[in-house]
């Protein structure tokens, strides 16, 4: 795994891009991500089902990983089965 | 990752919306990202080492962005203003290119050169009517350089800044919530494709879905006209832009401004009575200082629009000033002000600009600039003040050293600029015997005044600053030089003093 690498939720539509990761298992709806999407679908975990959304950064509390959501689904991301949560981005006024 | 998932983002999440109208077409995210997968396959074709634009903007410039992107080839856009020997030159650094634009230019000056030529009709239909030949393409990774600029060179030959995904993408994914703009936002684009400020405009437009407006070639009744026909909620302009769009407001010319929330300036130096006189015409917009350079992926420091109206609502000097100020780094940088002996100065002492972050390139072709610690040195003189803001003062290498004691032309300028018959004012270095240099100044008087004479600017200057100050040659020009984004060419004007 390595920042760029695009990742797909074997549980729902949700696919991300790494922007920063260790060595940890990176999860979607409680699943596995992976670069392809398996035949078979995995069933969506009931505690990692509250959602991804389009455009949205996640992050774990010590800054190792960091995901930026590019397809979004109804799964939500995890590392290690602990729950990523949304960085939120600082806006600047329109400058450009 | 490569810039071009903003498109990539943008069309999987609103395919149908219209991201970019320009000479009354309109395109939707989905047929950019079409054209720009089009692009692609032409410049794979080429084998080009760089794809490079000149011309105007239009949606040839956008499209040439994102397909150089996924192909992994920098993008090059050049200052068509340039003369045909300075172009050629540049042309020859970029060889052999996929040159999208003046096809007849290109030809004429740089024929022999091995580019392959498109006119910007010719680009924009082949890259709409190319179809991906295979579904499952592997685009560019987005590991190496995605834009190459040349710097204006106001103080020397051009340098080759390079900006890499990982910086530009930094600065958009740091800076803009993907998808964040209304529906009707509309951002009217007229700075040219080859400035650093015309490409992040692109970007954060994109990323946010806010949609582009491009006025290819600006006039200030062209700006007014389509602010009015586009309902144009954000535009960005540089000084002199702003300065003739009030001037013809001034002369009557009526358009409805009233959709306009945020205009956005840098580039150059505000006058204060052109932005105090903007405040004014256009009271539904907030106000934007935006302060940046090619090398750091544009912005690194804003004065927003809440800072412009507590300035101007002051009464304390020091809050006033603001409005002449850069504001404050944005959060995704570290800004620090140093002494020639590269150590920190004390809060509110004039230094270099020194700047650190993921956007923050400080690269050249030819080598990085950054130190170990990856500050970029920007060469710009300024200072911070205790609440935090920055000034700028000029850049590090227009510092007057005369005796050994460093002057800001910016703070002679100022005070020249307080006497009524002055319009425009430069202070620079000339060479002295004595003091090694001195302070040389050309002024431009103000229509309807009389000229004033050398010894009261002297006297002015002497009552109001160190003696040292005083300048030892003051000569009267009609206009001062300066460039077409509205920069001081110094350079010129220490010519015209030296003679």
């Amino acid at each position: 795994m390595k920042p760029g690498t695009r990742l797909k939720s074997a549980a729902c539509d949700t696919e991300v891009m790494v922007i920063r990761c260790a060595d940890g298992q990176i999860e979607c709806g409680g699943a596995p991500m992976g670069e392809a999407k398996p035949a078979e679908a995995a069933p969506l975990a009931a505690d990692f089902s509250a959602g991804t959304l389009m455009g949205k950064r996640y992050v774990d509390a010590d800054g190792k990983y960091e995901l930026l959501c590019v397809k979004p689904g109804k799964g939500s991301l995890s590392v290690d089965s602990v729950a990523l949560v949304v960085k939120d981005a600082k806006p600047l006024p329109a400058s450009d | 990752m490569n810039i071009a998932l903003l498109l990539e983002m943008a069309a999987e999440a609103a395919p149908d919306r219209v991201g970019l109208v320009c000479d009354g077409k309109r395109w939707t995210y989905g047929d950019l990202l079409d054209a720009a997968r089009g692009a692609f396959e032409l410049i794979q074709e080429s084998q080009a080492e760089y794809v490079a634009l000149l011309d105007e903007s239009s949606e040839a410039a956008l499209i040439a962005v994102f397909g150089a992107a996924l192909a992994g080839v920098p993008y090059c856009p050049l200052n068509y203003r340039l003369p045909d020997a300075d172009l050629k030159a540049l042309l020859g650094r970029i060889s052999p290119a996929l040159v999208i634009g003046d096809e007849a230019r290109v030809t004429s000056i740089a024929g022999d050169q091995g580019h392959l030529i498109y006119s910007r009709e010719e680009f924009s239909l082949k890259a709409q009517e190319t179809v991906p030949a295979d579904d499952a393409r592997e685009y560019d990774p987005g590991e190496g350089v995605a834009i190459q600029l040349f710097t204006s060179g106001t103080t020397a030959a051009p340098k080759a800044a390079i900006l890499r995904h990982s910086n530009l993408l930094g600065y958009i994914l740091g800076t803009v919530e993907f998808g964040s703009a209304d529906e009707e936002d509309a951002a009217l684009m007229v700075v040219p494709p080859y400035h650093i400020a015309g490409i992040s405009a692109l970007l954060s437009s994109i990323y946010s879905l806010r949609k582009i407006v491009m006025l290819p070639s600006f006039s200030p009744e062209g700006w007014l006209n389509l602010v009015e026909a586009e309902k144009i909620s954000n535009a960005f302009v540089v000084p002199t832009m702003l300065t003739r769009i009030i001037d013809v407001m001034e002369k009557g010319l009526a358009k409805d401004v009233s959709s306009l929330r945020a205009i956005a300036y840098g580039g150059g130096k505000m006058p204060l009575e052109v932005i105090q006189k903007a405040l004014e015409r256009f009271p539904s917009a907030g106000f934007t200082n935006a302060y940046g350079l090619t090398e750091t992926s544009s912005t690194i420091a804003l004065l927003g629009p809440e800072d412009h109206r507590e300035a101007l609502a002051s009464d304390d000097p020091k809050v006033r000033a603001r409005l002449t100020s850069l504001g404050k780094p944005i959060p995704t940088v570290e800004i620090e002000i140093r002494g020639e002996d590269g150590k920190l100065v004390p809060v509110g002492e004039p230094g270099e600009i020194y700047v650190r972050g993921e956007q923050v390139s400080g690269e050249y072709k030819e080598k990085s600039a950054l130190d170990a610690e990856g500050w970029f040195p920007t060469r710009d003189a300024g200072y911070i003040d205790e609440d935090g803001y920055l000034f700028l003062s000029g850049r590090a290498d227009d510092v007057i050293v005369r005796g050994g004691e460093n002057m800001s032309p910016g703070e002679i300028e100022d005070v020249l600029l307080t006497h009524p018959a002055v319009a425009d004012a430069c202070a620079c270095a000339i060479p002295s015997v004595e003091w090694g240099e001195a302070v040389g100044v050309a002024i431009v008087t103000r229509d309807g005044h009389e000229c004033p004479c050398e010894t009261e600017i002297k006297d002015l200057i002497r009552a109001r600053l160190r003696s040292s100050r005083v300048p030892e040659k003051v000569v009267f020009v009609t206009e001062l030089p300066y460039n077409e984004m509205g920069k001081l060419l110094r350079r010129k004007v220490k010519d015209v003093l030296a003679d």
